[in-house]
């Protein structure tokens, strides 16, 4: 995966929020779900060469990890997965509805004092 | 570290200017009476070939049109265009994938911008990549990942983020499922496993097998459901 260019976009979208806020930022704040295309260490790799040279140079990255979550229709709950198939882990029925684990997001920006 | 951080909530997706774009494709593409089907595999699966057979199948009777991806050459879109459909192809240099953006790039090139109206149905092939395409809305309404018998049966499992973004999958190359041994029950267990109740296509584009079949799954799911509605209207 990109993920240099991902952190570009990232460093362009909080860019722009932290313009409007007349402030410095310390932390872009991420929820990366296990099912969205992109490599959470890849991603922070990337992330100081994104940075560099914009507002966000020397700012953190701070991933959140959303599980891959799907909905039950027989157990009527979420259960969260570990493997890649779509079974519910309690009574082991096809679970096709995905609830979460597709994140891509900036979540939130941690502003300087 | 500041123990009483002062936090800025933003709740954006990353991939927010995609969407947009992708979304105003949509739209765009239901105003003009489009239908819009992508393709998505490993590079060497067979693509290229199913559209070349494709194209050729659907031309006497849709107006379809095709665009595909590449990172260099231009030799797809010459193959495709040997079916007389209109094909267009989209070099994008380094970029593993396919967005919003390139679509609309070369639905309005400057050589010309397609009347999306007078055409039925557009064919889209992303770049041969199961990764990085899967998180980019092209504006399409259905998605195909293909998957060739030579690839072996758990490929859904190593990719499961695609095959689950798509809506149906296509085993191809079934002329060769003898020669590698290809455990037909296996492979469709596990597309099943990362996607449940997802359609599950056989296709030999040497031989011919599956083609109809193909085809008329296009036709059924894209055409046929737009021209009930279009009566639907009208009565």
């Amino acid at each position: 995966m990109h993920e240099l260019s991902i952190a570009m976009s990232i460093v362009e979208m909080a860019s722009e929020e932290a313009r409007q806020h007349d402030g410095g930022i310390e932390a872009v704040h991420l929820r990366l779900g296990a099912w969205c295309g992109v490599a959470r260490e890849a991603l922070q790799f990337s992330w100081q060469a994104a940075c560099a040279g914009t507002l966000l140079d020397g700012t953190r990255l701070v991933i959140e990890e959303v599980p891959l979550t799907v909905y039950c229709e027989r157990c009527r709950q979420q259960q969260t997965l570990a493997a890649p198939r779509l079974l519910c882990p309690d009574c082991g029925a096809p679970a096709p509805t995905v609830v979460g684990g597709r994140e891509m997001e900036v979540f939130a920006l941690e502003l300087a004092p | 570290m500041n123990p009483h951080p002062r936090i800025l909530e933003v709740r954006q997706n990353i991939l927010r200017q995609n969407d947009l774009v992708a979304r105003a494709l949509r739209q765009r593409f239901h105003r003009a009476g489009l239908r819009v089907a992508s393709l998505v595999s490993s590079p060497g699966a067979g693509k290229t070939a199913l559209l070349e057979h494709t194209l050729r199948r659907l031309r006497p009777r849709l107006r379809v049109a095709a665009l595909v991806g590449d990172l260099a050459t231009e030799n797809d879109a010459r193959r495709l265009a040997r079916s007389g459909a209109p094909v267009r192809q989209i070099v994008t240099g380094t970029v593993c994938h396919l967005e919003a953006a390139m679509v609309e790039q070369a639905l309005d090139h400057p050589d010309g911008a397609w009347d999306l109206h007078q055409l039925d149905l557009l064919l889209i092939e992303n770049v041969g990549n199961l990764v990085c395409p899967s998180a980019y809305d092209l504006g399409e309404d259905l998605r195909v990942v293909l998957m060739s018998v030579t690839e072996g049966e758990d490929k859904p499992l190593k990719y499961p983020t695609i095959f689950n973004s798509a809506d149906a999958a296509l085993i191809t190359k079934t002329d060769l499922a003898d020669a590698v041994e290809f455990d037909w029950r296996c492979a469709q267990r596990n597309i099943e496993a990362v996607r449940p109740g997802m359609p599950i296509l056989q296709v030999s584009s040497r031989t011919g097998t599956g083609l109809r079949e193909w085809t008329d799954f296009l036709h059924n799911r894209l055409i046929a459901v737009k021209q009930s509605a279009e009566e639907g209207l009208i009565l």
